[in-house]
């Protein structure tokens, strides 16, 4: 019998390890492995509060479907980017990409 | 304490244990099979929530093929697996307490809600959930939009990221 606090504390833990990669690491790569943690532990608190709360709507599982979407949506845009800026660069360290600075 | 419980808290200290080292392992492509790890144990929370049906999805999308295609990125920059230099920035320490501040944030508002030790409601046996999310996603009353609209933004995502990702100088060479 597990209580809902339970699966809301792992989500909380589970987004700010996320968040510590996104801010901390410096190649583009981990960082969307960061992102990934962070929408799974959003995945969790949806469903988690699908089955704690509204049992009958099924509202929770339908959104994290669609969080899966924008999630693969989300890496192919930013794994191409990733390759396109390392075939002109020859980097994928975040610092390094300042083509956009004055 | 029952066996669920062990379950979730077995599971927990995977995903969380490996999702740190996600976050702090040098190897990038070490990086992307903690990753894996961790992906799997978020399947497992959700078949201990009863979502079956997001539990294989986790394993086909996530594990088949957003790790896949990250190890592929992994590969295609190779340089930058083998480097020996620090992973992180020298901001590393101001992200920490940021996380750390976020985290114990959070954990203070959700004690103040009423609904944080909510009891597990049973799920009535009639009740079909993957059933329900079936007909849920293709309803008009329900989510056919959003969920159609969902699927014209994956694949523009993946027509944009072809165009990016193509090499236009290759294709002229030969």
């Amino acid at each position: 019998m597990i209580p809902l606090s339970w699966y809301l504390i792992l989500a909380a833990a589970l987004f700010c390890i996320g968040l510590y990669g996104v801010l901390a690491r410096k190649n583009a790569v981990a960082i969307l492995m960061g992102i990934e943690l962070m929408l799974n532990s959003v995945n969790i608190n949806l469903v988690a509060f699908w089955r704690y709360i509204t049992p009958e709507v099924i509202a929770g599982q339908a959104f994290a479907v669609m969080v899966f979407a924008v999630a693969a949506a989300e890496v192919a845009v930013g794994l191409a980017l990733v390759i396109s800026i390392y075939r002109r660069r020859s980097t994928v360290v975040a610092d390094e990409i300042d083509m956009l600075r004055l | 304490m029952t066996a669920i419980q062990a379950i979730f808290l077995v599971t927990s200290v995977v995903i969380l244990g490996s999702a740190l080292m996600v976050v702090t392992t040098r190897n990038l492509v070490h990086a992307a099979l903690w990753l894996v790890v961790a992906l799997f144990g978020v399947a497992v929370i959700f078949v201990v929530l009863n979502a079956g049906f997001l539990a294989i999805a986790q394993v086909v999308i996530y594990i088949g093929a957003i790790a896949i295609l990250m190890i592929f990125a992994i590969m295609l920059t190779q340089r930058v697996a083998q480097d020996s230099g620090p992973q992180t920035n020298p901001n590393w320490v101001w992200a920490f307490l940021v996380a750390a501040a976020l985290f114990g944030g959070l954990t203070w508002l959700l004690s103040a809600w009423s609904g944080f030790t909510t009891p597990l409601p049973e799920i009535s046996s009639r009740a079909d959930p993957l059933r329900q999310l079936g007909q849920a996603l293709v309803s008009p009353n329900a989510y056919v939009l959003p969920f159609e609209v969902a699927s014209v933004l994956l694949v523009a995502a993946l027509i944009g990221a072809i165009m990016i990702a193509w090499d236009r100088k290759v294709d002229k060479g030969d």
